[in-house]
C-alpha cells in the first residue's frame, strides 16, 4: 500500500514559482526564468532615498523611457550568475593561456621600440574608457528596476573591468611589470590631443543621470563604434605594423563584442517597439550622441586606419540601429 | 623597455588592474561625477589609503566563481533527480525554507542592488571594485536561492510567492524596511549597515545556523547552496571591516557618524535577528544550538573582539549590547508565541513544540523557559488537542521602527511588555525598545514615512477590511494550505504519504485545519 | 579579555588540507567540527602560509585558492602571495 501512496508522493503539485507561472502557465521553468523575473521590489517601499527624495527606491521613473512591462526586455544568451561566470570562465581560460604564451616568448618585447610606443599610445588608454563603462554599467544595475534589465548590465559592469584589466595587462608584458609603461599609457590619456576628445565624451557620460540614456550611449552607440574600429580595424592596422601577436590579447574583447550585440540589439528594438513615445525619446538621444562619439573617436582613427575605417563603421551602425526602428543623422548607409 | 618579465605580487598586481585605471576628472566636475559622496558628512582625505580585501581579478572571480557554481548546479541536478526532498527529518523543517526564501533571498537581491548603485557612487576606485563584486555575489545569493528552493517549491506549499509576499506581507516588513532603510540612506551609511553590521557583525548568526540546521535536518541542497554563498561571505566580511577602519582613519570628525551608525544598525539588526532566533529553537526538527549559544558564541565573543580591535579609533561597543545580550534568553520564546497566534497570516506553518522539544528548551534556557513561556506553550497544546488551536484575531501594534509586533519584554522584568512612545508634530508613534525610539528620534522624517503594514490593512491599502480577506487576496498566501497549525495541513498529510504513515485521527485534522 | 581570532571552512576534501596545514603552523589553534563545517579558532592571530600548504598538498597552490573553501573569518585579514593571516591587534 505505501508503495502506490509513495507513487503519487512524489508527483510535484505545482511546476514553478507562483510568479513565474502566471507569465509562463504551470509549466517546468528554466533556471533562467526562475532566476530573471519578478525578484525585484515593486512597491510599498518605505523611505525615500535620502540621495533622491523625489521618487522612491526601484522606481521606474529613474528614466524617462516607459514601459508596460519592463521585463519585456530580456537576455537572448539567457544569462543568469551561472551561467555567466561558467561562459566568461571558459573566455579567460583561452585569454589567459595566450597572455602566458606571449609573456613566455617575449612576444611584446621582441617588437620595434616604436611599435610598443605605438601599443602604449593607442591601444593601451582604452583600459580607462573600459572604467568609465564599468561604472556607467554598475549604476544601471542599480537603477534599472526589471532583473532581466539589471542583471545584464551588472554582467557588462564586470566584463568591462575585466577587459580594462586585460588592457593593462599589455602594458605590464611590455614593461616587465613595473608599472612604468601603463604610467606613460595615462599621460597620453590625460594629455595627448588625440585622447582628449574620448575622455571628454567619456566623462560626459558620467554626469548623464537617465540610465537608459546611458545604456544607449555606453553600449550601443559608443561601444558600436569602439569596439569594431580597436579590435577588428585598428587590430589589423596593429597587424600592418609589425604586432600581429597583439591580436590573440584581445581575442576576449572581438568574442565579447560579437556576444553583446546580441543583448543590445534585443534591448533597443523591444523598447523603441513599446511606443511612439519611447521612439522619439530614444530618436532624440541618438540624434544628440552619435555626433559626438564619432568625433571623438576621429582623432584616434585618422592616426591609425584612416576616417574611412570609421566611416564605415559609422554606416554600419547606423543600419543596426535602422533594424531598431532609429535613424543616425549625417551618416550615407 | 625591460625585457625580463617577473611574476607581480598580488598587491602591485591589484593595484595595477584596478585603481591605476581611474583618473581624476578635469572636464566635468568631481562633485558632479560623484554626487552622493559628501552630503552625509563623512571626510575622506586620501582614497589612495583604501585597503583592497581580497585583490581579485575579473579573470580569477570567473575562474573561482564558475569552479562555485558548477559544484552547486550538479548538486541541486542530483538532489532533483533523486527527490531529495524526501530525505529531510520531518516536512516541519521545510517551513525554515519558507522563512527564508520570503525573508532573506528578496533582501539579497535588495543587497545586490544596493551594491551595484554604491559600485558607481563613491570616488575610489578600489571601492567601487569591492562593492561591484559584492552587488554581483549577492545577485548570485538571491539566484542560487531561486533553484536550491524550486524543487521544494515543487512539493510543499507555502514557498510558491516569495518575492511578491515580501513586498506586501505584515512580517515581512521586518526584513524589507531594514534594507529599504539602508538603501535609502547614502553610500557610506549603507556600507557600515551592511557591510559591517550585518555581513561583519551579525551574518553568521544568519547564515550559519540555517546551514547547519540544513545540514542537521538531511537538506542537502540547502546547506551547499548556504556554504557556497558563505564562501562569498568571507570575502564580504572582510570588505565590511576594511570599510570601517577606513572611514574611521580618514578623519576624527567620521568617529561619532560611525558611532551613531553602528548603534542604529547593531540594534536593527538585532531585531531582524530575532526571526532567526525562533527559526533554531522551534522550527527544526533536529536542533543544532540554541539560539543563546549561537548569540553567545557569535556575538559576544566574536563582536566582543571585534569592539575591542575598534577601540583604538575611539569607537565602543553598540549602544543597548546589554538589553541584547539579556535578550538571548527570551526572544525566540517570545517571536515564536506570537507567530503562533497569528499562524493564520503568516506563509508558513507554525506548531506546539513536541515533549522532548520543550525538555530541550528547557535544558538550553534554564532561566528562562519553565519561568515563564512553558505553561503557555502546555496550555495551547492542551487546547489544540481539545480542537481549540488558538489564532489569535486582533492585528497587533507595530514598532514603527523595527516593525516587529511590541512583544518584546524588558530588560529586568521579562513578565512586562516593553514598550516606548514620542510625540512627533502632534502624532503618536510606539517602539518596542528605547533601541528603536532612540533610531527614530534620530531621524523622524525618515521614519513617520514607514509603511506600517498594520496601518495599511486598518486604511484600506491591503485588498480589504478583514484579514482573511487580505491574507488571500493581497498575499496571495492559500489559507490552511500555506499556512496556520502544521498538523493536519497538506504537507503534513504528503510527509506522512512520503513515509508510508497513517494520519492522525481524522478529529484532531478536521479541528486544526479549520 | 581574551580576543579569539576564527577561520571556518566547508567540510570538504580540500578543506582538510587546509586544517592540517593550520594547525601545523599554529600549534595552539583549536579545531572545532560543526555539521558541515570546520572552525578554527585561536588567540589574537591565525595563519595559512602557502608554503606548508605546498608541502601538504604535494602541488603548487595560490593562497587564494582558499576562497573556495572558507566560509567565516573573525578579524583583520592580511593576504599576500605567501601567507593569509586573520588577526586582531
Amino acid at each position: 500500500m505505501s508503495v502506490e501512496i509513495k507513487t503519487t508522493s512524489v508527483e510535484p503539485i505545482r511546476n514553478t514559482y507562483s510568479a513565474i507561472a502566471r507569465r509562463f502557465g504551470d509549466k517546468p521553468a528554466t533556471r533562467y526564468q526562475e532566476a530573471s523575473f519578478d525578484l525585484a521590489a515593486t512597491t510599498n517601499f518605505h523611505y525615500r532615498p535620502l540621495w533622491d527624495p523625489k521618487r522612491t527606491l526601484n522606481d521606474p521613473t529613474r528614466t524617462a523611457l516607459r514601459m508596460e512591462d519592463w521585463y519585456a526586455v530580456t537576455d537572448p544568451r539567457q544569462f543568469f550568475y551561472g551561467a555567466y561566470v561558467g561562459n566568461r570562465a571558459k573566455m579567460q581560460e583561452a585569454a589567459e593561456s595566450s597572455f602566458a604564451f606571449c609573456d613566455k616568448r617575449n612576444l611584446l618585447t621582441r617588437l620595434p621600440e616604436e611599435t610598443q610606443k605605438q601599443l602604449l599610445r593607442l591601444l593601451v588608454p582604452f583600459r580607462h574608457v573600459a572604467l568609465g563603462a564599468n561604472m556607467n554599467n554598475s549604476k544601471i544595475a542599480g537603477d534599472s528596476t526589471a532583473t532581466t534589465v539589471s542583471q545584464m548590465h551588472m554582467f557588462a559592469a564586470t566584463d568591462h573591468l575585466g577587459m580594462g584589466q586585460y588592457l593593462s595587462r599589455i602594458a605590464l608584458l611590455l614593461d616587465g611589470s613595473t608599472g612604468t609603461a601603463l604610467d606613460e599609457s595615462k599621460t597620453y590619456w590625460m594629455d595627448d590631443e588625440l585622447w582628449q576628445p574620448l575622455r571628454k565624451l567619456v566623462e560626459g557620460i558620467l554626469v548623464v543621470d537617465d540610465w537608459f540614456e546611458i545604456t544607449l550611449v555606453q553600449n550601443v552607440l559608443l561601444d558600436g563604434l569602439m569596439y569594431p574600429l580597436v579590435y577588428d580595424r585598428m587590430d589589423a592596422w596593429f597587424g600592418e605594423q609589425g604586432a600581429e601577436d597583439i591580436s590573440m590579447l584581445t581575442e576576449f574583447q572581438r568574442d565579447w563584442y560579437k556576444e553583446s550585440l546580441r543583448w543590445t540589439n534585443a534591448m533597443i528594438k523591444t523598447v523603441v517597439a513599446e511606443s511612439g513615445r519611447n521612439r522619439e525619446q530614444v530618436q532624440s538621444w541618438v540624434k544628440n550622441w552619435e555626433p559626438m562619439v564619432y568625433e571623438a573617436l576621429k582623432p584616434i582613427a585618422q592616426a591609425t586606419t584612416g576616417l574611412d575605417a570609421l566611416d564605415e563603421l559609422r554606416a554600419e551602425l547606423s543600419v543596426r540601429l535602422k533594424k531598431a526602428g532609429l535613424e543616425s543623422t549625417g551618416v550615407q548607409a | 623597455m625591460a625585457s625580463k618579465n617577473k611574476k607581480l605580487n598580488l598587491k602591485d598586481k591589484y593595484q595595477y588592474l584596478t585603481r591605476d585605471m581611474a583618473w581624476e576628472p578635469t572636464y566635468e566636475k568631481h562633485e558632479d561625477i560623484y554626487p552622493d559622496e559628501s552630503f552625509e558628512g563623512i571626510k575622506i582625505l586620501n582614497w589612495d589609503q583604501w585597503e583592497d580585501p581580497f585583490r581579485l581579478t575579473m579573470d580569477t572571480y570567473w575562474k573561482y566563481q564558475a569552479e562555485k557554481e558548477k559544484k552547486l548546479y550538479a548538486i541541486f541536478d542530483a538532489f532533483a533527480q533523486n527527490n531529495g526532498q524526501q530525505n529531510i527529518t520531518d516536512a516541519r523543517y521545510v517551513n525554515a525554507l519558507k522563512l527564508f526564501l520570503s525573508g532573506i533571498s528578496p533582501v539579497e537581491y535588495a543587497a545586490y542592488q544596493g551594491y551595484a548603485r554604491v559600485g558607481r557612487q563613491f570616488s575610489g576606485a578600489g571601492a567601487r571594485v569591492a562593492c561591484q563584486m559584492q552587488a554581483i555575489d549577492e545577485l548570485r545569493h538571491a539566484q542560487t536561492q531561486q533553484h536550491a528552493m524550486s524543487h521544494y517549491n515543487k512539493h510543499f506549499n507555502g514557498l510558491h510567492d516569495a518575492s511578491y509576499q515580501h513586498d506586501r506581507v505584515w512580517f515581512l516588513s521586518v526584513p524589507k524596511s531594514f534594507f529599504d532603510d539602508a538603501r535609502s540612506a547614502g553610500p557610506f551609511e549603507f556600507l557600515t549597515a551592511i557591510s559591517f553590521s550585518f555581513e561583519y557583525v551579525l551574518t553568521n548568526l544568519l547564515f550559519v545556523p540555517f546551514m547547519s540546521g540544513a545540514a542537521y535536518n538531511g537538506d542537502m541542497a540547502t546547506v551547499t547552496f548556504g556554504f557556497s554563498a558563505q564562501s562569498d561571505e568571507a570575502r564580504h566580511m572582510t570588505l565590511g571591516l576594511e570599510v570601517i577602519k577606513f572611514i574611521l582613519e580618514q578623519h576624527e570628525d567620521n568617529v561619532p557618524i560611525i558611532q551613531k551608525w553602528v548603534d542604529k544598525w547593531f540594534w536593527r539588526g538585532f531585531r531582524l535577528l530575532s526571526l532567526v532566533g525562533m527559526m533554531m529553537d522551534y522550527m527544526l526538527p533536529n536542533k543544532v544550538m540554541s539560539w543563546a549559544e549561537a548569540w553567545e558564541m557569535y556575538y559576544e565573543q566574536s563582536g566582543g573582539a571585534l569592539f575591542k580591535d575598534l577601540e583604538r579609533y575611539g569607537i565602543r561597543p553598540p549602544k543597548y549590547q546589554d538589553v541584547a545580550n539579556a535578550a538571548k534568553n527570551h526572544s525566540s520564546h517570545q517571536t515564536w508565541a506570537t507567530f503562533y497566534q497569528y499562524s493564520q497570516a503568516t506563509n508558513f506553518h507554525t506548531w506546539m513544540p513536541q515533549e522532548d522539544e520543550m525538555a530541550w528548551l528547557s535544558e538550553k534556557y534554564p532561566e528562562t523557559f519553565d519561568k515563564y513561556y512553558r505553561d503557555r506553550f502546555e496550555h495551547w497544546d492542551k487546547e489544540q488537542k481539545k480542537g481549540n488551536r488558538f489564532y489569535n484575531n486582533t492585528l497587533p501594534q507595530l514598532c514603527q521602527v523595527c516593525q516587529i509586533p511590541n512583544i518584546m519584554t524588558e530588560k529586568d522584568d521579562p513578565t512586562v511588555f516593553s514598550h516606548r512612545q514620542v510625540k512627533h508634530e502632534g502624532e503618536r508613534y510606539h517602539f518596542c525598545s528605547d533601541g528603536c525610539c532612540d533610531i527614530f528620534k534620530n531621524e523622524p522624517e525618515k521614519y513617520i514615512q514607514a509603511w506600517l503594514p498594520v496601518h495599511q490593512i486598518y486604511q484600506g491599502n491591503c485588498g480589504g477590511a478583514d484579514v482573511a480577506t487580505v491574507v488571500e487576496k493581497y498575499y496571495h498566501i492559500v489559507p490552511g494550505v500555506d499556512n496556520m497549525e502544521y498538523l493536519g495541513s497538506p504537507d503534513h498529510q504528503r510527509w506522512l504519504d512520503i513515509k508510508g504513515l497513517k494520519p492522525l485521527s481524522t478529529s484532531r485534522q478536521k479541528k486544526t485545519a479549520a | 579579555m581574551s580576543q579569539k581570532v576564527f577561520m571556518a571552512f566547508q567540510d570538504n576534501d580540500n578543506a582538510r588540507y587546509l586544517v592540517e596545514a593550520i594547525v601545523t603552523d599554529n600549534p595552539e589553534a583549536e579545531v572545532q567540527h560543526s555539521p558541515a563545517m570546520i572552525r578554527i579558532t585561536a588567540e589574537k592571530r591565525l595563519v595559512i602560509n602557502r608554503e606548508t600548504m605546498e608541502e601538504t598538498l604535494g602541488r603548487d597552490w595560490e593562497v587564494q585558492e582558499m576562497l573556495l573553501e572558507v566560509i567565516s573569518i573573525g578579524g583583520n585579514v592580511d593576504e599576500d602571495d605567501d601567507h593569509f593571516i586573520v588577526s586582531w591587534n
